[in-house]
């Protein structure tokens, strides 16, 4: 029954759309556009998150006449041909984020939207409630939502209640770095909802951190500052790309469970007596 | 040699400084005969800060800002050398670390020797990060005296606006035409982007600081650059724009936050002046000449116009005077 080779990756399925890489990475913080452009490559990532509230400006800008006022970064980031997610980021309030999602919508014409409202300043703590409103509001107008949630199994339920086909718990506050704050908290997410797309998103800041989420079972990792602010973005990308594809494969192959003796990987029968007695 | 420069911002006006060094005859077009407060170096902070700024910027902003220091050192009239404190508040101390990782030429500063260098940050901050060889200038007044000297020299000023859109081909009788507008060149120089900047003059006679002091903040890295005359220069955003004419609120928040933050003697300040500009950018944020004919380019500056233009007017100068090609920086070489 054990497959001469491993079992292929599954490709992972968001809205119906079909992706090879588990990484999907933010655009924001990088030393320059080039950097970013070069991280993303060497993440693999198939998806990049982009904001747009402080960015987009007001409608045409003035002196240049074109659509928005960063819409040429945006376009840079498009060069590298994944696909834009655009995010609400910064968003406090559910009129605010969907306000946001209408321009995020109009200006990248793609129904997807990473879902942000956040609820407190220290610790950018999702606000549940605004949430899942602002969730019901836009999945009802056709957006493809991808909420930014915690671990809560309840606040789970609701978002998929209003329309989300893809939750993405929070490791532990954005930024932070902190890895996975509640590993027992993501794997009761999992275990009940195990047909669900699940993405952490936020608070990774070490590759093993990532390969961890990708060990308890989760579809994909969202992350941003751990490689934007990392003393060498591009390789640290590199990192993560690998630790995401080993822990998802690591998920596949099926892991032992841990016990508290020893258990001897060579078979001791056969070996000679007096090997372990200090000699003959 | 006739050298006509389009731009007065401190790239046109160290172009125009060292031509004239080679005793050539230079014409700046611009929009204004006088101190341009259009450009980006009317709200430029002013920090020669070739450390800190290597925690995001290439190696090559440190090499670029030796030389320029050198110049800025004999040419602006308030250049000083007390180097740059760099703080953050006791939440954000693994900032400080990171910091450190990814910067050299400093030194850590606890307890006394932070009330030595700024006696009203000493009971604020317990730890800090000390680059001592690090300076600053006043951009206006530099710039303002940069304008006197090379009116002095011969330089002249006409007051115009190049329209050198597609339907119109720009020509001059110069030998050289040196294009120093920043963003308004982006029509020429597509790749250019816009980073917008917001910042913010205030006025306290409650709290003195003697250098540059920059807080580190997860998201926006903020400094504040003491004045003459109780003056402080609190910047800046960095936001992917081309917009140059809305300051938002909540970027003006976080600059006077980041301020009250450093000492609470800022919530008294007189607000004099709120800022905005949008910083001329290629791909990589670092400085380039191109030659296209007779025309070169000095572009993308970002926010090292001052650390790089001195620099970048020299390899210019060299490379049409005497052949040099300053390959680091040199990406298009069209005759």
């Amino acid at each position: 029954m054990t497959p001469e080779k491993a079992v292929p990756n599954e490709a992972l399925n968001l809205y119906g759309s079909e992706f090879t890489s588990r990484f999907l990475i933010g655009s924001a913080q990088y030393p320059s556009p080039a950097i970013l452009l070069d991280a993303i490559a060497a993440s693999g990532a198939d998806i990049v998150t982009v904001s747009l509230r402080r960015e987009a400006g007001k409608g045409v800008d003035k002196d240049t006449g074109k659509e928005s006022a960063g819409q040429q970064f945006w376009s840079l980031i498009q060069q590298s041909g994944a696909r834009l997610l655009p995010n609400t980021a910064g968003c406090k309030t559910v009129k605010e984020a969907v306000n946001t999602a209408h321009m995020a919508r109009e200006l990248f014409a793609t129904p997807w939207l990473k879902l942000e409202v956040i609820g407190e300043d220290d610790t950018l703590q999702p606000d549940v409630f605004g949430l899942v409103e602002a969730a019901r509001i836009l999945c009802a107008e056709g957006f493809q939502v991808f909420p930014y949630t915690t671990d809560d199994l309840v606040v789970a339920d609701k978002l998929l209640a209003a329309g989300c086909e893809v939750l993405m718990p929070w490791g532990s506050p954005i930024g932070s770095g902190r890895g996975l704050n509640n590993p027992f908290a993501l794997k009761a997410l999992r275990a009940h909802f195990p047909d669900t797309t699940l993405i952490v998103d936020a608070g990774i800041g070490l590759p093993s951190q990532a390969a961890q989420a990708m060990e308890l079972g989760y579809d994909a990792i969202l992350l941003n500052t751990a490689v934007a602010k990392a003393g060498d973005p591009v390789t640290m990308a590199s990192a993560f790309a690998q630790a995401i594809e080993a822990g998802h494969t690591a998920f596949n192959a099926g892991a032992i469970e841990a016990r508290d003796m020893a258990c001897p990987s060579t078979p001791v029968l056969g070996s000679p007596f007096w090997h372990g007695t200090g000699g003959a | 040699m006739k050298i006509e420069i389009i731009g007065s911002g401190v790239s046109g006006l160290c172009c125009a400084h060292a031509f004239v060094e080679r005793d050539c005859e230079v014409n700046i077009i611009a929009a204004s005969d006088a101190l341009d407060s259009t450009c980006c170096s009317w709200w430029a902070g002013g920090m020669l800060a070739p450390g800190c700024e290597g925690e995001s910027a290439e190696p090559l902003i440190a090499t670029l800002a030796a030389e320029s220091m050198t110049f800025w050192q004999t040419v602006a009239p308030a250049y000083t050398k007390a180097g740059t404190l760099v703080v953050a508040t006791s939440r954000d101390q693994p900032l400080l670390n990171n910091f450190a990782r990814n910067t050299e030429g400093w030194h850590r500063v606890e307890g006394e020797e932070i009330h030595q260098l700024e006696p009203d940050l000493g009971e604020r901050f317990s730890r800090a990060l000390f680059f001592a060889d690090e300076a600053h200038l006043d951009p206006r007044q530099t710039l303002s005296h940069l304008i006197d000297t090379l009116k002095k020299h011969g330089v002249t000023f006409t007051q115009r606006h190049i329209d050198d859109g597609p339907s119109n081909q720009y020509s001059s009788a110069a030998d050289w035409i040196i294009d120093c507008r920043g963003l308004g060149a982006q029509h020429v120089l597509p790749e250019l982007r816009g980073v917008k900047g917001e910042m913010l003059h205030i006025h306290s006679d409650e709290i003195k600081l003697s250098r540059p002091v920059r807080l580190l903040h997860p998201r926006i890295p903020l400094y504040i650059v003491p004045r003459e005359k109780s003056l402080f220069m609190i910047g800046a955003t960095m936001i992917e724009s081309t917009e140059r004419h809305r300051a938002s609120v909540r970027s003006v928040l976080e600059l006077l936050s980041a301020a009250y933050a450093l000492h609470p003697a800022f919530g008294e300040a007189e607000i004099l002046e709120i800022g905005v500009e949008a910083r001329p950018a290629f791909t990589d944020n670092l400085p380039q000449l191109r030659r296209r004919g007779k025309t070169l380019a000095v572009n993308g500056m970002y926010r090292h116009g001052f650390l790089a233009a001195p620099a970048m007017a020299r390899r210019c100068v060299e490379f049409a005077l005497d052949g040099i090609i300053p390959s680091e920086v040199m990406n298009e070489n069209t005759p």
